[in-house]
Parts: structure tokens; C-alpha cells; sequence
């Protein structure tokens, strides 16, 4: 049974505001509350009867709520987890602090590197090891086991992490360590390696199982109350929870693997804008979404995002590779560098204009603010160059203050290059739009895809504002600018479908293909995957994806290779080197002859469809809509100010059409259409740029 | 023309994300493990008359610097004049290139039009080049494989087929070794195309402004970070364990002037019959690598900021090696260069350098049957890198089990057990093992392997700290030494292919790095969390660092 017209609901708890956004009908109604970190649910549901009240809707009516959160993320950051143990192999204390033995960064000799989640004192050992084939070479010591859990009470752990050498390859001995532990101490929380990760690789298994068990307490706590406090105001619809992969799940499995949840803002904001690419036939799209401190870049080809299986928390030191806990969960692929609106300015050593990592955050904020901030960021460039009209920011609840920026931008930046105020921020933001850019190509590059081939789709408070110029640089002919960015990531929560992905080491080399193993071993998988999805799926119908991560003997990477939805045979073995090849030459243009090709890993996916929108048609073309009034902009290429005309969004109608440079302005931010592009405004009131010559 | 200062800095960035997009392309695509993995490659754009303007920073540090040197080498044979479009040279010569034969530099004239503008250049390490399989059995470099002098590999636009024959025909590895001088040639074509790009939109004919711009502010900042130093000439040696009972003495003079700052290895071991001789150019990799740890993390490797940076070395000495000397393991000595160099800073900047650490990788690689009983010809070969613990830094204890200076990623014990027999019993940290002080060394690691067939296998190593372990100063403790032996209680040497009997074990403890001043005057706090943590025991806690822990506890009774 599927529900006609459902009304939804969705809730993104960011670190400073919670958004709401309810859906009847195809009609939106949002809401930006603070959010009220000490008990987030109290923020979700002062923000949920907002909407509500607005809609004339009753919550006892609504049929589902997605939630997003980033309670998880931020309990490993600010290290408000469970006191957490772990109990490892014998001869294996430390996997979890000597990680990957490498530097992140060549220069640094006094490297900061994220705390582990587990201190040496409560890192145990118990004598057992399973070989790489799953064979047992020693039994579990279970009087090992034993003196753990005495010592585990004595120090007052909550949660334990399980995670022994090749657990994924035979979980007997975890299970059974798990076993004793609930006959002795049943009131533990135990994250099993071999059932949150069950991955080759003993360093991110252990670190993923680590952070599973560390945020597990807390974030079980919120649900439950969570879930109170909605049937108690009436809630009889169903709660499922936004993953890091950008699929749905239930509460069951969010609390029993929370650590799936670990960044689920960002790909609430992935959906969104495959949504809006769908809704305008945009195939090839980079995703472009600039907030307060980061900027995140992802790729969008026909509809989808793709997705990593690995990813960092807290980084010791901000966007650089290797720096953070790594967690090996489904995540959409992004990368994501430190420019935002509150991205600081400054001269480096050799009086290079820089600009972030360092942000300003919302106290003291940008100079403009007037709350005391003194050193220059992005906005503050935004504001002097005449983008952000300083009467009218955030729909006028803060009063900016141009002459505090102006300030800070000549102490900061231009005093010492020979700069006036607007040359400086002139150079400020052309050096954040150049970073972006380059992070763009070099995470494009890194796909194997051509940055300039793709549309970009614009949200974020600070995106509108920059992305032009951006586009500009890495040679992209069309961006867009969609309606509602500002809460993307909520509106996103509520088209994503409902998913579960699990992954599975166990070793297969091509030749001497087991297809029984193999067939047997997916069975399995498949069903553990849908006794996750089937009941938040509600009867939908359910869709599955098997892949094989098949990689030449030795080579480092694997690819993912799409496997048939049956059993396998005897002559799948010629079949599956046969795809391999193919996928391979698509993305290193050519075999290695006679190389033999081994399976790392295996994957099921379970989804339920996603709806995409149809096609908007295109809205007849109208006349020149009429200026607002017109800006003075500082060009610094020229040097000289010009009079840019200034438009409210919410007087363009559909096929309003006008050239750059413009600026359009919402209550939110504004967008900024530089002399290169050409503008209109289409069916759903997205803003379209097309490059001049190509619009003519 | 002249360009604004905005857009020169701009366009500066510009050319460092170019680099880092080239060493992208090239990492994406080729088909050494080594180069994907842990990106052992470099790549660097250069103006029209060869300065390096930009490098990547990847994994390695030993491109640095040698790479830049290394385009002078191909247009002191190429004249710019007689290059056309289209056309790409190919080198492996180890005194002009990398130091050993095992990496290929790529070298590409970039045109926009027919205007010759500038240069790009990249190298990757090879899987095979041919040669003697024996990692540490080369006596002379013609054992260690296919020797390409600077040669055209394509010739305006058209493929040399016969010297790719050539190359295919001297590797074990002919398809993938094609396929990674594929990625290089591409890895540059990418860059060049990038390179022409910006000049169009921000209109510039040529790079001359762009360049001075570049390498004149880096030159200025790298002169300034050397002025703030005292003058003067500082001296400092090591003794590394060599091989065969044969030690190699490194010395180094250190002199700071108005101009630059130079290290004169006069004094150091002639050239040794073991393949770890030392090309000059890769002295001068490591050297500079040094350097710029302590004195500009900041400033970007280009023209501008490595000229202030000299090296002064005696034909045929162990640092400044000729041909035909035996150099692939050249890094075994390369990579002890930054301790050497931390010696004579320290002299001058005693609170800015770190104590000894472990320096090179301690890498293990496994041989031996897949079988029991043996197949003759079905055996496995496994490698896994490893590290052991860096120096006390003034500020804090050194990182336990770190590479330095080498940044390459260790790997998992579950991917080496995998594609292997062997198993790790233990690979934890090496309690008590980080040299004592007031900060502490970082601490190496004990690792035990054995096989899980009853059969006997080799395990190869090439280790350095095991006679002569990582020095302590200012009244800091040296830290432990390295050590590679028998479970069963032989003790065996740290390079070489040993032998583990069937049901013994290897036991390898990789060395921890030295102290910084005196331990009795660590923060009691440290030395209490250290014991804590069982890192350092009770015992050394009260006879080294004077925290007597019984104490304590008694007292707070």
C-alpha cells in the first residue's frame, strides 16, 4: 500500500538552526527555530508546531517524519559520548591510535592528531585469532573475556566496542564475547566490528565500531525521547532518520548503528539538488553549497549522487585528508573546503591574500555584524564590494555595519599591500571564489569528469552570492539558482527514499569464482538488508542493487561492479571479469591483459524508488522585468564602481528575463549574475545563468 | 603589461592547484601500486626558461628540489629553441632524475599556439624496470634495470614506438609500465592545457611577469625566515649502522649567511659496495626537505624559494655517489639526512628542532610457499610498511610509530595476512621504548610474525637505528634501539633476507625516538598519564623521570 498525497514532515538540526519543512499536496510550509542543544527534541518540536500552526494541519494528520540530525557528529566532536572500552586481539591494544602510521601533513612536525575515542587504560585484550580465510587459529579465551567485563565495571564503562582481527571474516568470536557480556553485564551497550563494519581493514573496522559504540547511548536516549514527546502531542505517522548515504532508515537500525547518521545535513542538501536537476533535465550537475564556514562540492549525473564508503570526523586539522576518525559507513561523495560567508581573511608570510579555514562563527561574527568581531570575513568582502545591500540582510533582523567591515578589511588586508577598503575586498573575493573553484576541478578531476561540462546548482546562505564567479573560472556555460535554498537539505529529507546498504568482505578470486559461496553469501546479505528496510518501507515496493569490489591482484583500488539480481552460476566466472574489464576501461581507458582479477568486498543495497519530479516546462519568455533600483558594485578588475540593477526575487515571475550584471535579492541572501551571464527565471522560479555568448 | 598584484596572486594559486590537479591525474591513472597508494610521484610547472614556478606536494618528500633541477638537465641537452610542439622527453637516469632507476621523469614543452611558453614535469615510481629481483643484492647500477638517458618518447605528436619497445621489452611488467608512461605523458598534456588556459583569461602572452612575481616573493620570504637565524657554522655527525658491520659516517657543516643557508657534507663515507649509495640530487631532496620542515613550512617549493638552499658534497662520497654505483635503496641513507641536518640547527635554534627519531620506514616483506607441503613456483611475496617512533619536538613528545620523513601510509595487517600465510601475533605499541625527557620520543612498535603453514619463510629487511639508536639531547635519553630477531632467541641483523624456521617467529622492534631535556623535569602529570597508559612503567617513572607513583598513592590514603 503506498499512501496517496501524504503530508510530510522533515526536521534538519543543524549546529545553530533547526529547519522544518511540512509538505501537503505539493504545498511547502517552513520554519528556521534556534536550535536548543542541551535537549534538541524541544527545538524540533517548537519548530514542528510552528509549521504546523501555519498549515492549519494537525500532527496527529501527518503521515511521516524524516529527521536529520547532527547530535552524532557533534557528540564526537565536543566529546560528549559514552565512556566507552574496547576489547581487541591479543597483540592488538593500539590499532586504533597507530591508524595509518602517516603524516597528513609533510611540512608539520608537530602534528595534532583527534584524541581516540578510547584512552590505552580502557583498550583490553582477550587471547583468540581468526585467520584472513575465517579459519580459527586460536579459541577465544573466555576467561579473558571474563576479567574484562570485572574490569570494564570498575571503571564504569557504559558501551564496549567488540572489534577482533578478521571479525568480518567469521564473527563466532565476537558473538560469543558478546554472549558473555550480556549474561554478566546486560545493561552494556556492544557495537559488534562484525555487524557495524564487517570490512578488511582493521584500522578503520576498529575506528568505525569505536564511534558506533561511543555515540550509541546518547543518541538511543534522544530517540526514545524523542519519540515520546511525539506521540504524546499526537504523532501516529512514521519517524525514519536521514543516513550519511542520503537514504532513509528506521529507528531501530538508527539505534543500533547511529553511527550511519554521522553527516546527514549534507546529504539532505545532495538530494535536494538532485531533486531540482531532475525537475529541470540537468544530467550532469555539480552541486554547489556554500553555508557560514564550508563550502561542499558534489557531483550529481543523472539524478544520483555517488557515494564513498569512507569518511572522516573531526579533523584535527580542518578539511585536511588523514587528519580525523575515520568511519567506513555509506556517504555521499563531496569534498568540502573551509570558505564560507564566515571564512576570515588574511596576508600569509609572503602577503598572499588567504582566506579560512579560520571562521568567525556566529559570536563575534563578521566585522559587519557590530558585535565586536574586528578581523575581515567573506561577508564582510560580500558587503563592501556593494553585493549584500546592508539595510536588508537576513530579511532586516541584523543591521550591518559597512564601515566596521571597511576596517577590517584595510587592518587586515589591504593597509599592507597598497590596498584601498574595496580593492581588498575585491581581492578577498576573488581568492574564496578561486579556491572553490580549484577544489572543484581537483575533486572533478579526481572522478574523471570535466568541471566545465556540468550545470551548477546553487544553495546555502552564501552560494547565490558567489557562485557566478565561480562558474566563471572553471568554465561552466549554466547555473542555477533554486527557490527555498536556504533549507535545502530539509526539503531534500523528504524525497529521499528509504535504504540500507551493507557491505561484506569475504575474499574471491575470478577463475576460481565459488558461485554456491557466492550466491549463498548475497542471499544472505539481501535478506539481513531487508529486515532493515521492509518495516520503514510500509509495503513500497523495494528495489536491490548487488556489486562486486573487484580490483587486479595487488592493485590498491577497487571498482564497484554491478552484479545480476539472481543466482550465480558456473559462468558468471567469464561474465563478472568480462563487466569488470568494461568498467575498468571506462575509467583508466585500458586492461591489463592476463592480469588476474581478485573480489574484495561485496554489497547489497535495498532501496525503495525515488520519486523523481517531472521535467518542468518552460515558461514563455516575458518582458524585461523592471529594476528595484540599482547598486553601486566595485570592480576591481577595472577598478571602477558600476551601477548594478537590483531586483526583488519575489517580484520575477516565470520567463523574466534580463542580462548581467545583476543582483536579485531575497530575504535570505542574494544572488549575484555577474557580467558573463545572462538571466531568467523558469517554471519552478529557479534563477537560470547562461553564459552571453551561448544565450544569444 | 602589467598585470595587477590581485591577479598575479590569483593566478599563483592558480598554478598550485594545477600542480596538485596534474599529481591527481597522474595518481587516478597510473598502475603502480606505490604511486596510488601513497603517491610517490611529483609533478611541477616551469617557466619558458626552466624555473620551477610550482610543485605538488605529495607523498614523498625526495622530488623536492631534484625535480626542479632536473628540467635544467633536459634543456641543457634539448635547447628550448629545438623543441616543437608535441614533443615529450623521457629520462630515468638516476644522477639527473630521482636518484634511482625505478622512477621515469616526463618532460613537456607547453605551446599555446606555436608560442612556446613553458615547461611541465612529472615522475612516478615504476612497479618493474628489470634488473636483479634482489632488493638488496645490486652492486653496480646496471643490475638495477633499463637505463634511459633524456630521450624523446614522443616526437611532435607522434609516439617513439621504438623506444616504447624498447621500455616494454626490459620489464617484467611491459603492460603496466607502458600504462604508467601513458599517465605521465597525459599527467603534463593536462597540465599545459590548464597552463594556456589562465594565460587567455587573464591575457597574458607570456609567464616572465608571473614568474619574477613568483620567485622573487618567495625568494624574499625564504631570505627573511634565514636572516631571523644567528650566523654562523654549526657541525654535526651520525653514525648509521650500514651493512655487513661496515658503518657509514654522515657529516655536516651548516653554514648561515646574508645569501642562504648551505650544508657541506665534506667528512662523510666514500662510496660503499652495498646499494645505498647516494646521488647528489638526492642529497640535495632531503637536505632542502630538512630545511624547510624547520625554517618555512609556509613558503611553496619554486625556484624562488630553493635557490637560498645549497649543498656541498665530495665527488664519490656516500651523499654525492657517481656512476656506476649500486643507488635503488639510496633512501636508506636519503632519509637519515633531516637528523643529520636537526643536529647543526639545533646548535643554533635549540627550541625549534626535534631529538632523533626512527628515520627510515621499517618495512617487512614476506616470501614463502602458499602451500604445505611447498608447490616449487607457488609462493607469495607480501610487503607492509611500518614505521617507528619520531623525535621529541621542543613543544611536545614525538608521534608514536610515524614515518619521518617519509609520509607513506602503513598498511593493514588484514590486507598483508590476506595476500599471504603469515600472521602478525602482535603489533602494538613498544612499551618503554620512547627515548625519556621532558618531552618524550614517540614510541616504535613490537611486532611478532609467523606462519600459519607449518613451512619456513624469508622475511626481508632493511632497517637502520638497531646498533646506533636515535640520539636524546639536552640531557633527553636516546630512544630504544631497533631490534629483528628469533622468538626462539636468535638475534639477527637488521638489513637482510632471513630465514624463520618452520614454527618460529620473527620479532621485530622498530626503535623509539630520542628525548628533549632533562625527564626529571617532565610535568609530573605527563609521567603519571604515561604510566597510566603503560607506556612507561612504574619503575622508570621513579628511577628516570623521579615520579615516585607509590608515593602518591600512598599519600593520598
Amino acid at each position: 500500500m503506498t499512501l496517496q498525497n501524504p503530508i510530510k514532515l522533515s526536521a534538519d538540526v543543524g549546529g545553530t538552526f533547526t529547519d522544518i519543512v511540512l509538505e501537503r499536496d505539493g504545498v511547502r510550509w517552513t520554519t528556521k527555530v534556534l536550535t536548543t542543544p542541551a535537549a534538541p527534541e524541544q527545538g524540533v518540536l517548537t519548530g514542528i508546531h510552528a509549521a504546523l500552526q501555519q498549515a492549519g494541519i494537525a500532527l496527529s494528520a501527518v503521515d511521516t517524519f524524516v529527521h536529520g540530525t547532527t547530535l552524532a557528529t557533534n557528540a564526537i566532536i565536543e566529546r560528549r559520548g559514552a565512556k566507552t572500552a574496547l576489547i581487541a586481539t591479543d597483540g592488538f591494544r593500539d590499532t586504533l591510535e597507530i591508524g595509518t602510521e602517516s603524516r597528513y601533513d609533510q611540512y608539520e612536525l608537530a602534528l595534532a592528531r583527534p584524541k581516540p575515542l578510547v584512552p590505552r587504560p580502557l583498550r583490553f585484550t582477550v587471547r583468540e585469532r581468526i585467520d584472513a580465510r575465517g579459519d580459527i587459529l586460536l579459541p577465544l579465551d573466555e576467561a579473558d573475556v571474563r576479567n574484562v567485563v570485572t574490569a570494564l565495571r570498575a571503571a564504569d564503562v557504559q558501551s564496549v566496542a567488540v572489534a577482533f582481527i578478521h571479525g568480518y571474516a567469521n564473527d563466532v568470536h565476537e558473538r560469543r564475547c558478546q554472549a558473555i557480556l550480556h549474561d554478566i553485564a546486560p545493561d552494556l551497550h556492544v557495537s559488534l566490528s562484525s555487524a557495524v563494519c564487517p570490512e578488511i581493514r582493521e584500522y578503520e573496522r576498529t575506528s568505525t565500531t569505536v564511534t558506533n559504540a561511543y555515540i550509541q547511548p546518547l543518541i538511543e536516549s534522544y530517540l526514545l525521547r524523542m519519540e515520546r514527546r511525539l506521540q504524546a502531542d499526537g504523532f501516529r505517522g512514521v519517524l525514519c532518520l536521514m543516513t550519511s548515504g542520503g537514504g532513509l532508515t528506521s529507528v531501530d537500525v538508527a539505534r543500533r548503528f547511529p553511527v550511519r547518521l554521522v553527516e546527514s545535513g549534507p546529504a539532505g542538501g545532495a538530494v535536494f539538488a538532485a531533486q531540482i536537476a531532475a525537475r529541470l533535465g540537468e544530467r550532469k550537475v555539480l552541486a554547489f553549497d556554500m553555508g557560514g564556514t564550508t563550502a561542499k562540492i558534489s557531483l550529481i549525473e543523472d539524478y544520483r549522487s555517488e557515494t564513498v564508503r569512507l569518511f572522516e570526523v573531526d579533523r584535527a586539522a580542518r578539511f585536511l585528508r588523514g587528519s580525523g576518525l575515520p568511519v567506513r559507513i555509506p556517504v555521499i561523495e563531496m569534498v568540502e573546503i573551509g570558505a564560507g560567508g564566515g571564512s576570515l581573511a588574511r596576508l600569509d608570510g609572503l602577503k598572499r591574500v588567504t582566506v579560512g579555514p579560520e571562521s568567525a562563527s556566529s559570536v563575534p561574527g563578521p566585522a559587519c555584524y557590530g558585535l565586536g568581531g574586528t578581523r575581515p570575513a567573506v561577508t564582510d568582502a560580500d558587503l563592501v564590494m556593494g553585493l549584500i545591500d546592508p539595510n536588508d540582510f537576513a530579511g532586516g533582523s541584523i543591521t550591518l555595519h559597512p564601515d566596521q567591515a571597511r576596517t577590517a578589511l584595510s587592518a587586515e588586508v589591504g593597509d599592507a599591500l597598497g590596498f584601498s577598503a574595496d580593492m581588498a575586498a575585491y581581492a578577498v573575493y576573488e581568492m574564496v571564489c578561486e579556491n572553490m573553484a580549484s577544489a572543484a576541478r581537483v575533486h572533478t578531476v579526481e572522478r574523471g569528469v570535466t568541471a566545465s561540462q556540468h550545470t551548477m546548482i546553487a544553495f546555502g546562505g552564501a552560494a547565490p552570492l558567489h557562485v557566478a564567479r565561480v562558474a566563471e573560472k572553471i568554465g561552466v556555460q549554466r547555473v542555477i539558482v533554486p527557490p527555498n535554498a536556504g533549507v535545502g537539505s530539509a526539503i531534500g529529507f523528504l524525497a529521499a527514499p528509504i535504504s540500507y546498504e551493507l557491505v561484506r568482505t569475504t575474499y574471491m578470486r575470478l577463475g576460481s569464482f565459488d558461485h554456491a559461496i557466492a550466491t549463498g553469501l548475497l542471499e544472505d546479505m539481501a535478506n539481513e538488508v531487508r529486515g532493515w528496510v521492509e518495516p520503514a518501507a510500509h509495503g513500497a515496493e523495494l528495489l536491490e542493487h548487488r556489486v562486486a569490489y573487484m580490483r587486479y591482484i595487488g592493485q590498491g583500488h577497487e571498482i564497484a561492479v554491478e552484479l545480476p539480481l539472481r543466482p550465480l552460476g558456473p559462468a558468471d566466472d567469464a561474465v563478472l571479469r568480462e563487466q569488470y574489464e568494461r568498467d575498468y576501461v571506462t575509467l583508466f581507458k585500458r586492461v591489463i591483459p592476463n592480469a588476474a582479477v581478485e573480489i574484495m568486498a561485496w554489497s547489497v543495497r535495498i532501496t525503495t524508488a525515488t520519486e523523481l519530479p517531472d521535467v518542468a516546462s518552460a515558461p514563455a519568455s516575458s518582458r524585461a522585468p523592471e529594476a528595484s533600483g540599482t547598486t553601486a558594485v566595485f570592480d576591481g578588475r577595472s577598478g571602477q564602481t558600476i551601477q548594478v540593477p537590483r531586483y526583488r526575487r519575489e517580484q520575477l515571475v516565470p520567463g523574466a528575463r534580463f542580462p548581467g550584471p545583476a543582483i536579485v535579492a531575497e530575504d535570505e541572501t542574494a544572488t549575484f549574475i555577474t557580467a558573463a551571464f545572462d538571466a531568467w527565471i523558469d517554471g519552478i522560479g529557479a534563477i537560470v545563468m547562461e553564459r552571453k555568448e551561448l544565450a544569444a | 603589461m602589467s598585470i595587477s598584484l590581485i591577479d598575479k596572486q590569483i593566478m599563483w594559486n592558480r598554478l598550485l592547484a594545477l600542480v596538485e590537479e596534474q599529481a591527481q591525474v597522474l595518481q587516478r591513472t597510473a598502475f603502480s601500486t606505490i604511486v596510488r597508494e601513497s603517491g610517490d610521484l611529483a609533478a611541477g610547472v616551469f617557466d619558458a626558461q626552466g624555473r620551477m614556478l610550482a610543485q605538488a606536494v605529495t607523498g614523498t618528500p625526495g622530488h623536492i628540489n631534484s625535480m626542479a633541477l632536473a628540467v635544467g638537465h633536459v634543456i641543457a641537452k634539448h635547447p628550448t629553441h629545438t623543441m616543437k610542439p608535441g614533443d615529450v622527453f623521457i629520462h630515468n637516469d638516476p644522477w639527473i632524475g630521482t636518484g634511482h632507476t625505478n622512477d621515469f621523469s616526463v618532460t613537456t614543452p607547453c605551446f599555446r599556439g606555436t608560442e612556446f611558453v613553458g615547461i611541465l614535469a612529472c615522475n612516478c615510481h615504476l612497479m618493474d624496470i628489470g634488473g636483479s629481483r634482489n632488493m638488496t643484492g645490486s652492486l653496480d647500477v646496471f643490475m638495477e634495470g633499463l637505463f634511459l638517458p633524456i630521450l624523446r618518447i614522443v616526437e611532435a605528436g607522434v609516439v617513439n614506438e621504438t623506444l616504447m619497445s624498447v621500455i616494454r621489452a626490459n620489464t617484467r611488467l611491459p603492460v603496466e609500465t607502458e600504462g604508467d608512461t601513458y599517465a605521465l605523458i597525459s599527467c603534463n598534456e593536462i597540465g599545459c592545457e590548464r597552463l594556456t588556459q589562465m594565460m587567455d583569461e587573464f591575457g597574458l602572452d607570456d609567464l616572465d611577469e608571473l614568474s619574477d612575481h613568483i620567485i622573487d616573493t618567495s625568494k624574499a620570504a625564504m631570505l627573511e625566515k634565514i636572516r631571523e637565524l644567528p650566523r654562523g657554522t654549526w657541525s654535526a655527525s651520525l653514525t648509521l649502522d650500514g651493512q655487513d658491520g661496515e658503518p657509514v659516517e654522515l657529516r655536516a657543516a651548516l653554514t648561515v649567511s646574508d645569501d642562504g643557508i648551505n650544508v657541506d657534507y665534506t667528512g662523510s663515507s666514500k662510496m660503499v659496495r652495498h646499494n645505498f649509495n647516494v646521488p647528489l640530487c638526492y642529497t640535495l631532496a632531503y637536505t632542502t626537505y630538512g630545511l624547510g620542515c624547520i625554517l618555512a613550512r609556509d613558503i611553496p617549493n619554486n625556484a624562488g624559494s630553493l635557490e637560498p638552499r645549497t649543498v656541498t658534497a665530495e665527488e664519490g662520497s656516500i651523499l654525492h655517489a657517481t656512476k656506476p654505483a649500486a643507488v635503488v635503496q639510496r633512501h636508506l641513507i636519503g632519509l637519515m639526512l633531516p637528523d643529520l641536518i636537526f643536529g647543526c640547527l639545533r646548535q643554533a635554534i635549540p627550541d625549534r628542532v626535534p631529538a632523533e627519531g626512527a628515520g627510515v620506514l621499517w618495512n617487512i616483506s614476506g616470501f614463502g610457499p602458499r602451500h604445505s607441503p611447498a608447490v616449487m613456483g607457488d609462493d607469495f611475496l607480501v610487503n607492509i610498511v611500518t614505521t617507528g617512533g619520531m623525535g621529541a619536538l621542543p613543544s611536545q613528545d614525538g608521534l608514536s610509530a610515524t614515518g619521518f620523513p617519509s609520509g607513506v601510509r602503513g598498511g593493514p595487517v588484514e590486507i598483508f595476512e590476506s595476500m599471504s600465510t603469515l600472521v602478525f601475533w602482535r603489533k602494538q605499541y613498544r612499551e618503554e621504548s620512547g627515548g625519556p625527557g621532558t618531552t618524550r620520543g614517540g614510541l616504535g612498535q613490537h611486532i611478532e610474525l609467523g606462519n600459519s603453514l607449518p613451512e619456513a619463510f624469508n622475511c626481508t629487511t632493511s632497517y637502520e637505528r638497531v646498533l646506533h639508536p636515535a640520539r636524546g639531547f639536552f640531557e633527553g635519553h636516546a630512544g630504544a634501539p631497533g631490534y629483528v630477531g628469533l622468538a626462539s632467541g636468535k638475534v639477527l641483523p637488521g638489513k637482510a633476507r632471513h630465514f624463520v624456521p618452520k614454527n618460529d617467529r620473527i620479532v621485530i622492534l622498530s626503535p623509539g625516538g630520542g628525548g628533549l631535556g632533562n625527564p626529571r623535569k617532565r610535568d609530573a602529570a605527563l609521567v603519571r598519564q604515561d604510566v597510566e597508559n603503560q607506556l612507561v612503567s612504574a619503575a622508570t617513572a621513579r628511577d628516570v623521570y623521579g615520579v615516585d607513583l607509590e608515593d602518591r598513592a600512598a599519600a593520598a590514603e
